[in-house]
């Protein structure tokens, strides 16, 4: 039994979600290959060898790889997949766009967002915004993965020594093009990947006043995350949105302030280690899920609690 | 320029979906259904390009029971032109939504077909991307922009660093995220219109679909509950008790 784990980077660095996609692989068993396709990719190919526990690396690289768009790279998948039963990738937005496309072409189901691997065929998933966690076995001959990083721990980025083998490049489809990419640049933490992270809601009121959500998480070398509605409105960039159809998280500490606790919220955040809620209407959903509760206006207890980290 | 937009019916949002006591599957009975809130927005933008003159005729889909046939008018209120409903009690996983609608795509020809970018119930998120494999088109996923540009398509797409653009070559798929835009409420008029507007029905055999599920569910579980917290006094008990505590800072 063989897994193929279809790597994520841009060009010059493993995106570390691969390396929890990598532990979901080991998780089922057998050894593991990892596909790095890419333009000018050789380090990522170089530093996916190294990863604790993989096999050989396959390294296809070509300029219609360059932006892992998924009419190039889902037939790339196809043409290497013979020798794989599963193949897996992170659940991110690359690996979602991607991911199907493979498993429609090879005219299997895919098991979306995995979060538990019961057998090799067999695994557990969470659905309706979490609510459910639905076992599900598949009678497929291959199995096309995404998997739920928050839910396994990476495997350590070094220690191994995987060969690096050429795959062939198959043809540009020519169906789409890259455009450009307008990326959200910060000095914090990335979200997925934070120990901690500050998050602000609707409550905030506006994009100035998220700088009393900055500071805080500053303070405390936190991500920032956000929900729909503060991105909705304009308050954040798209790529802070915490929940179902967001990014999910698990770090140490979420501290979710003026969120009120939607079910598509909780959804992104609920397995966080300990949830602390600042919220001034008392019967807030979002203190059904906190560990530590406080009511009260961001405007003020925010500010202060920036102060008293001071002491 | 046709376009073809596929709608699920699917749980309300605001319904917090539990598992059956026996745990043989998700408890439906009597549960509020709506049409998924991706499809709303996809059918929104479907509208949107039509008004702005660039389609000919917009065209709803829906998979499933004869109660999709309200998904389906909703569609139509909203402004869809007409409604097609495959009619099966089978259950429908992606790859076979993605095949049904292959089959409705080939009759009917579209050049665009929009989707939602996952349905809220089995939060997938597959069916467009293999629709577009079936069909060897390009997919532009989790868009949060459309614009016609010189004979194709360029799709702003929401991604976790931020927006990609990719520019697309017709027949395309795209699938909405939420910030399209935003859906039209309906208004009770367009209800009455939307009545009069042709709705087909077809079946799975007649479109020579095998749509037999590849994934069995085992297990329909709760997800373990959190223990209760504490309200806490003041910003001072709070630093204290994540220190001392919790010794997560
Ligand atoms: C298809 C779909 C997908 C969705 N996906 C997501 C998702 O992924 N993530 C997500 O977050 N949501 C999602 N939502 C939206 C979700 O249903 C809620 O609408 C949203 O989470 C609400 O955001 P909020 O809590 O910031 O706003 P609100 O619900 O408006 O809550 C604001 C809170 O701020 C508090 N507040 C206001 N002022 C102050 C103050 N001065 N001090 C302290 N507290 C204050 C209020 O008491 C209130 O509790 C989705 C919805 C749909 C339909």
């Amino acid at each position: 039994m063989t897994a193929l784990v279809v790597a994520e980077h841009d060009n010059a660095a493993l995106n570390p979600a691969t390396l929890n996609a990598i532990a979901a692989a080991q998780a089922i068993g057998g050894d593991v290959d990892v596909l790095v396709a890419g333009s000018g990719s050789q380090p990522v190919a170089d530093a996916a060898a190294q990863v604790a526990g993989v096999r050989k690396v396959l390294h296809a690289d070509a300029a219609h790889y360059g932006h892992a768009l998924a009419e190039n790279l889902a037939p790339l998948v196809v043409s290497l997949a013979e020798p794989y039963e599963h193949i897996l990738a992170a659940a991110t937005t690359t690996g979602k766009n991607v991911m199907p496309r493979v498993a429609a072409l090879l005219d299997c189901a895919q098991i979306s967002d995995i979060i538990g691997v019961e057998s090799s065929d067999t695994f557990i998933r969470p659905i309706y915004a979490g609510n459910v966690i639905a076992t599900v076995k598949s009678a497929d001959a291959k199995k096309v993965i995404t998997v739920r990083t928050t839910a396994f721990d990476p495997v350590a980025a070094s220690g191994g020594s995987g060969a690096v083998e050429a795959a062939a490049s198959a043809d540009d489809a020519g169906l789409s093009e890259f455009v450009g990419e307008e990326l959200t640049k910060s000095d914090r933490p990335e979200l997925t990947a934070a120990d901690i992270i500050v998050s602000g809601g609707r409550g905030v009121g506006s994009s100035e006043n998220f700088a009393v959500i900055e500071a805080l998480a500053d303070k405390l070398g936190a991500a920032v995350g956000a929900s729909r509605a503060a991105v909705d409105a304009g308050y954040v960039p798209n790529d802070y949105q915490v929940g179902q159809t967001g990014k999910v998280v698990a770090p140490n500490l979420y501290v979710a302030v003026g969120i009120s606790g939607a079910i598509q919220h909780l959804a992104g955040m609920k397995d966080s280690k300990v949830i602390v809620a600042i919220n001034k209407d008392e019967e807030a959903p979002i203190f059904g899920v906190a560990d530590y509760g406080l009511v009260g206006d961001l405007f003020k207890e925010v500010p202060a609690m920036v102060e008293a980290l001071d002491k | 320029m046709k376009i073809l937009v596929a709608v699920k019916r699917a749980i309300d949002y605001n319904v917090k979906a539990r598992p059956k006591a026996d745990g043989s599957a998700v408890d439906l009975a009597n549960v509020k259904m709506s049409m998924n809130p991706f499809d709303e927005i996809a059918v929104e933008e479907a509208i949107r390009i039509q008004e702005a003159g660039n389609a000919s005729e917009t065209i709803a889909v829906s998979i499933g029971p004869k109660q999709c046939q309200e998904t389906l008018r909703t569609a139509m209120a909203m402004g869809v032109d007409r409604g097609i409903l495959v009619e099966t009690d089978e259950e429908i996983q992606p790859l076979a939504a993605a095949k049904v609608l292959k089959a409705v795509i080939e009759k009917e020809q579209p050049e665009l077909v929009l989707l939602g970018k996952q349905a809220i119930d089995d939060d997938s998120n597959q069916t467009g991307q293999m629709l577009a494999a079936l069909l060897g088109w390009p997919q532009g996923t989790f868009a949060c922009g459309v614009a016609l540009a010189d004979g194709g398509l360029e799709v702003r797409r929401e991604i976790d660093g931020g927006i990609q653009t990719v520019k697309l070559k017709l027949p395309a798929v795209v699938t909405s995220d939420l910030r399209l835009n935003e859906p039209r409420y309906v208004k009770l008029p367009n209800i009455m219109k939307a009545k009069k507007k042709p709705l087909d029905t077809l079946t799975v055999d007649e479109l020579g679909v095998d749509v037999t599920p590849r994934l069995t569910l085992l297990k329909a579980a709760e997800p373990p509950a959190r223990q209760g917290g504490i309200k806490v006094p003041d910003v001072a008990t709070l630093v204290d008790k994540l220190r001392n505590e919790a010794k997560v800072i």
